[in-house]
């Protein structure tokens, strides 16, 4: 479970003075479910997740991700999360067993447990032919395959996705969306963000639309589907942006 | 689980910086190749200049001497010489390396004998290797002439050799061989243990920062359930360890240079200059150098923290090469003695104990006070290096 409470983050930037990424942000991601965090780019998405995976701290307000505490106990929550972005690479001069081995051991893993854990981890993704080879010799879908299994070395029960598929080939994003579908099925609570409308139709339980750093709508799809009048998620997400746009700022979103 | 969790991160870092090119060519075969290279390789390429200048014949030409042919001929003859004889301006072809030396006789010096005359000049190209040997040979020839010119005066005078010379001085050298050592060669180890400590350390405190930034690992890293802290330290650990091996290897590399070209001197020439390095000597210089090292390991991750790139990193460090070289080359300059005030300046400090060590003067105040502040100041800069860590300005820098 992730309950986000009024999460704030502001940063100072010398040009343009202090800037509110993320403003009075609160939601809540149930186990079992996908949350989509719905954003134009820049809208505040990876400041959100960055703040729920305890990479950021935020200015005010707080999140619990499985019943830990972010700004409290930033450690436990990492322990409790598997973190997976375009931005989290993979160390190039470790092989595929190594780099998995490594957080594994950061996650606190005994040897004969991590054995077990990575044993089975790369039977499941079918990525034996190569855990000896070098991540920089690596294919993008075995990178991808790389990073789920380091992720998922630990068993956490919390899953954050930052644009996940961004930047990959359809095979490659093909084996995320399907490892994304399979934490779901799991009982994880899962966290997505995203800008791609068909990744939403095919994955979210809950959306929630990010804009400017507020967050401007929430439901399940039927819901917005509803509350709007329209079937198409795109048109949707226009009209929640614009209605919050143009009062505001005088811009026609298009 | 803190101690556990740097050892992961230590035990991760050294697994990838030996599968780095870079870093091994920078910790390892450098400091191994280039005193080798710098000692044996440039000293065999001198010695066989000098060679060559020693067996080529010298042309020189003679300025005036008219009457003083016998003086003439025999330097016509002399080993080594050929008088070359030049209607064009002697300054020009030494200029232009025709001639390599002119030697001007002053009139009446083979026939005024006992009387005051000018002195014989010799004209030369300074710090032309040719040109000094030639105009040494000149000397060495109107040096024999006066030598020869006084014995014959002494003996028509009936009068023994030793009446120009009624004695002799001679310089005796009183203290240890270290402490020649310390004089001699203690100033450019300190200088060297200085620098390669600085140098080892540059390339992964760079890659491990900057670097992790550049290709997207940091990030990686950040969500992983390990402390700032126990993240930084163990990165220290592994700059440190690189710091410490390139200058322990430039040392050792540098030991056996001078070791090959002292032993061939000796073979050669029966004679040597005796230095003696203990190697109690060079541990003390270690250990005093160990918390230099650590405070160049902390400084250079915090700078090159800052940095985005690589590349942006190695224009911030770069200049911080200047700041190091200062206070380690005073070592090598004469007359810098260590004060209580210079006990207290990072750098310059290290680097005058060290020289004194090696002399094997152990002033137990002076090693405890740098020792003691060398290693405040290491603990500051690991400090302000976990702080820069926990600051998020630093990491996400866009």
């Amino acid at each position: 479970m992730i309950e986000a409470r009024s999460l704030s983050k502001r940063f100072h930037d010398k040009k343009r003075g202090d800037i509110c990424a993320v403003e009075n942000v609160s939601f809540t991601c149930r186990p079992g479910s996908i949350y989509g965090l719905l954003g134009a780019n820049g809208a505040g998405k990876t400041t959100t997740l960055r703040m729920l995976a305890t990479i950021l701290e935020p200015s005010d307000g707080t999140a619990l991700v499985f019943g830990h505490d972010i700004v409290e106990d930033p450690e436990k929550v990492r322990a409790s999360v598997g973190f997976l972005s375009t931005a989290t690479a993979l160390y190039p001069r470790l092989t595929a067993q190594e780099m998995v081995e490594y957080f594994g051991r950061l996650n606190g893993l005994g040897e004969a447990t991590l054995k077990k854990r990575i044993d089975d981890i790369f039977d499941r993704l079918d990525m034996n032919s190569f855990r000896d080879r070098r991540c920089d010799k690596l294919s993008t879908g075995m990178k991808q395959k790389t990073s789920i299994a380091r992720t998922l070395v630990h068993d956490p029960p919390v899953m954050i996705f930052d644009e996940p598929t961004l930047g990959l080939d359809i095979m490659a994003a093909r084996t995320i969306v399907a490892f994304i579908r399979e934490c779901r099925q799991t009982g994880k609570t899962v966290i997505l963000s995203t800008h791609v409308m068909s990744e939403v139709e095919k994955l979210c339980d809950v959306i929630g639309v990010i804009h400017n750093g507020s967050l401007l709508a929430e439901g399940t799809p039927t819901q917005l589907r509803e509350e709007y009048q329209e079937k198409d998620l795109e048109e949707i997400f226009v009209k929640i942006v614009t209605a919050h746009v143009a009062p505001h700022a005088g811009v026609e979103v298009s | 689980m803190s101690a556990r969790d740097i050892g992961i991160v230590y035990r991760k870092e050294l697994l990838e910086a030996l599968r780095d090119r870079r870093t091994l060519i920078s910790t390892i075969l450098v400091p191994i190749l280039l005193f080798p290279i710098l000692t044996v390789g440039v000293g065999y390429v001198v010695a066989g200049l000098i060679e060559e200048a020693d067996r080529e014949p010298a042309r020189i030409m003679i300025l005036g001497g008219t009457d003083s042919p016998s003086i003439i001929t025999n330097l016509v003859k002399s080993k080594n010489l050929i008088v070359v004889s030049e209607p064009t301006n002697y300054v020009d072809l030494i200029s232009n390396k025709k001639i390599r030396a002119a030697v001007e006789i002053p009139p009446g010096l083979q026939t005024g004998a006992g009387t005051d005359f000018a002195p014989v000049k010799i004209y030369m190209y300074s710090g032309d290797l040719k040109s000094t040997t030639a105009a040494k040979r000149i000397e060495d020839f109107f040096n024999e002439y006066r030598d020869n010119l006084a014995r014959d005066r002494l003996t028509v005078q009936k009068l023994p050799a030793s009446f120009l010379k009624p004695f002799v001085i001679k310089q005796q050298n009183v203290v240890s061989a270290e402490k020649v050592a310390g004089e001699t060669v203690g100033g450019i180890i300190t200088y060297l243990v200085i620098i390669m400590c600085l140098t080892g350390a540059m390339y992964p405190a760079m890659d491990l920062t900057a670097g992790e930034k550049e290709r997207a690992t940091m990030e990686t890293i950040l969500s992983s359930p390990i402390s700032r802290t126990h993240l930084v330290l163990g990165k220290f650990l592994l700059v440190l360890t690189a710091s410490l091996v390139t200058a322990a290897l430039s040392v050792t590399s540098m030991g056996v240079s001078s070791w090959v070209i002292q032993h061939f001197q000796d073979q050669s020439s029966g004679s040597a200059m005796h230095i003696k390095i203990g190697l109690v000597a060079v541990l003390a210089v270690f250990l005093v150098a160990l918390p230099l090292a650590v405070m160049f390991s902390a400084a250079l991750l915090t700078i090159a923290l800052f940095a985005k790139s690589y590349k942006e990193a190695q224009s911030y460090i770069s200049p911080l090469m200047i700041v190091v070289v200062v206070p380690a080359i005073a070592a090598m300059l004469p007359g810098i003695e260590l004060t209580p005030r210079l006990s207290l300046v990072p750098i310059l400090n290290v680097s005058l104990l060290c020289k004194d060590l090696i002399a094997g003067n152990y002033h137990w105040n002076s090693i405890a006070l740098i020792f003691l502040s060398t290693c405040l100041y290491g603990g500051a800069a690991i400090f302000i290096a976990v702080k820069m860590f926990h600051r998020e300005s630093v990491l996400f820098r866009s």
